[in-house]
């Protein structure tokens, strides 16, 4: 079917006795948004760290486009076309929407002067493709005037001009309202209708529901499902089996997970 | 604000270049306005300078009509623009450099040391370029790979070159009388139609820097560094380089400032360079560069040096005794401050 941008075999990642993964299997297809779902110490920061090249696995495959990668690094993963994006540091707040894009990558010519018109012309375009219009805001308008999903909005075209082919949104949605939430599923759906993939990273189902076309539960430091969309009939399935996993045959009747899944 | 960004779904299908371009164009993105908007520092700073003008021409108008006055403010203000403009870089970085003065000092007395030894002027600027140029690098390193406080460290470097170069001259001045009938005098510090010639050069430096703040990668690296040091190094800027650059350009500056003070006044002291360290200080706030570091303004810096540079002038020629001076330096830099504040948000 469609190409296999990345594809995780039985990565293990162990801190001295304790396991942070215990064997994980994920894989991200071209032009999927793949949602990961996990509790806090599930073992997401530590994939996300191994899938950006920072930490490496203690053990286990890594496969680009089908072809096993060995020394796997920060500049391996770059090489893959994976970009991180998160949440907060990510953007020169005072600086213009332009400069943030072009951050360490200035277009110039000559002796290093920058090509203003390209650079605010290519600035647009990417703007555009992910769906980041407006008729108030210019590439040159500061960031900081930006609400919390615009800035993301920044952050996704940045992470596009970079090449990138799997975009990894470490919790992009935790800190915003619903309209700023909405947003930036817009920007998403673009960047999947562009043919990229997205590993959008939550721990609120409800977040991760609306935007995924599979969905991979992480429970403990190991895949506890992994599901299509279309064998997910709501959220509250998925509410319901991850309650199941955390308590495996208790509390029939209650719903303390949905709660404590609704309060984080 | 959160109106203010409908997603529009249409807006990423099949839209030409032309119409592209309309997208962007907004009724409030008149040129006048994007200029106040983008400039409103240094235009504060202008209207700063402005209003103390006027206040001095109404307090004495016949003195500030007269050619004089200006021409004595344009003789030695190019020293101080030489140095404010590379401290606007070190500020938006988010350092401080206090060791500028000395560099002065020691830059001109290599300068002086050449031109005395029977060499041509042009052999000692390029040689108190040098002194600048590694002494820049020195401070920066120190601060940077050192990991000190650039508050502190620099403000000892100070006190150490300026130490160095009163041990060994022991106090004593060199007079360069012979530097007044070189070619390199003539173009960097004789007169033009009754003007300064160096105002020229002054002006053209910080022509230059301004392009280089606004128009150059030196410039955008400057600001993300002094904005996010963090997401600049996640995006793969050398920030420590980027940092030592900026303290290489304020010896630069330096050496420059330094060398010229020495050709306007045919004389080198061991206490030069001194007297510059809190007046171009305070320019560059004036100016409206902040202190939190990732914006600044080269050209409200430059503005605001013509400005500390008038005060003095401007408040004895108005008909005001000496000891007026500090207290109207002290107002202006407080009532600038405030002034800035109002008109700068700080974004986070």
């Amino acid at each position: 079917m469609s190409e296999r941008i990345i594809e995780l075999r039985d990565i293990k990642k162990s801190y001295g006795q304790v396991y942070a993964l215990g064997g994980v299997n994920l894989s991200v297809d071209r032009g999927e948004v793949v949602g990961l779902i996990g509790d806090n110490g599930a073992g997401k920061s530590t994939l996300i760290k191994i899938l950006s090249g920072v930490v490496k696995p203690t053990s286990g495959d890594i496969l680009v486009r089908g072809k096993p990668v060995s020394g796997w690094s920060a500049a391996r993963s770059r090489d893959a076309g994976i970009e991180t994006v998160f949440q907060d540091r990510a953007l020169a707040v005072q600086q213009t929407i332009v400069r943030n894009i072009f951050m360490g990558r200035e277009l110039t010519s000559f002796l290093g002067w920058l090509k203003v018109n390209k650079e605010v012309e290519e600035a647009s375009r990417l703007m555009r493709e992910i769906g980041f219009t407006s008729k108030v805001f210019t590439p040159h308008s500061i960031v900081g005037q930006l609400s919390g999903g615009e800035r993301q909005g920044v952050a996704i075209a940045r992470a596009i001009y970079k090449q990138a082919e799997l975009i990894i949104l470490d919790e992009p949605t935790t800190a915003l309202s619903l309209t700023e939430t909405a947003k930036v599923f817009h920007f998403v759906r673009q960047v999947r209708a562009s043919g990229r993939s997205i590993l959008f990273i939550g721990h609120n189902i409800h977040h991760v529901f609306d935007i995924a076309d599979r969905f991979v539960v992480l429970d403990r430091g190991k895949v506890a499902l992994t599901t299509d969309r279309s064998e997910v009939k709501s959220a509250d399935d998925l509410i319901n089996f991850m309650e199941d996993v955390a308590h495996p045959g208790g509390l029939p009747g209650l719903h303390e997970g949905t709660d404590a899944e609704q309060r984080a | 604000m959160s109106k203010a960004m409908e997603p529009d779904l249409q807006s990423s299908l099949g839209r030409t270049s032309g119409q592209a371009a309309k997208e962007w164009s907004h009724p409030s993105e008149h040129w006048l306005r994007g200029f106040v908007l983008d400039n409103r520092a240094a235009l504060g700073t202008l209207a700063v300078f402005i209003v103390m003008m006027a206040v001095f021409l109404i307090a004495n108008p016949t003195v500030f009509t007269t050619w004089y006055l200006y021409s004595s403010v344009l003789t030695t203000l190019p020293v101080a623009l030489f140095v404010v403009v590379p401290l606007v870089f070190v500020v938006t970085c988010g350092e401080i450099d206090l060791s500028f003065p000395a560099t002065m000092g020691f830059a001109s007395w290599v300068f002086a040391l050449v031109v005395q030894a029977g060499y041509d002027p042009f052999i000692g600027i390029a040689a108190a370029l040098v002194t600048g140029t590694l002494l820049g690098f020195l401070v920066g390193s120190l601060v940077v790979y050192g990991g000190l406080s650039s508050l502190i460290a620099t403000l000892g470097m100070n006190f150490l070159l300026r130490g160095l170069i009163q041990i060994i001259n022991e106090g004593k001045s060199m007079a360069l009388t012979g530097l007044a009938d070189s070619s390199a005098y003539a173009i960097f510090s004789s007169q033009l139609w009754g003007i300064p010639v160096q105002i020229f050069w002054a002006i053209a430096f910080v022509v230059f820097s301004a392009l280089l703040y606004n128009r150059h990668r030196f410039g955008a690296q400057v600001k993300v560094v002094g904005d996010n040091p963090d997401s600049a190094k996640q995006m793969g800027i050398d920030v420590k380089l980027v940092r030592v650059k900026v303290f290489v350009f304020v010896g630069i500056g330096a050496a420059i400032a330094g060398t010229f003070s020495v050709m306007i006044n045919f004389t080198w002291w061991p206490t030069a360079g001194d007297g510059y360290l809190l007046p171009v200080l305070a320019s560059v706030f004036v100016g409206g560069t902040p202190t939190w570091g990732g914006i600044g303004t080269v050209v409200g810096g430059a503005i605001g040096a013509v400005t500390v540079s008038f005060i003095q002038t401007g408040v004895v020629a108005a008909g005001l005794s000496g000891f007026y001076v500090q207290f109207f330096n002290g107002l202006i830099i407080i009532l600038s401050l405030l002034g800035h504040k109002w008109n700068q948000a700080r974004y986070r």
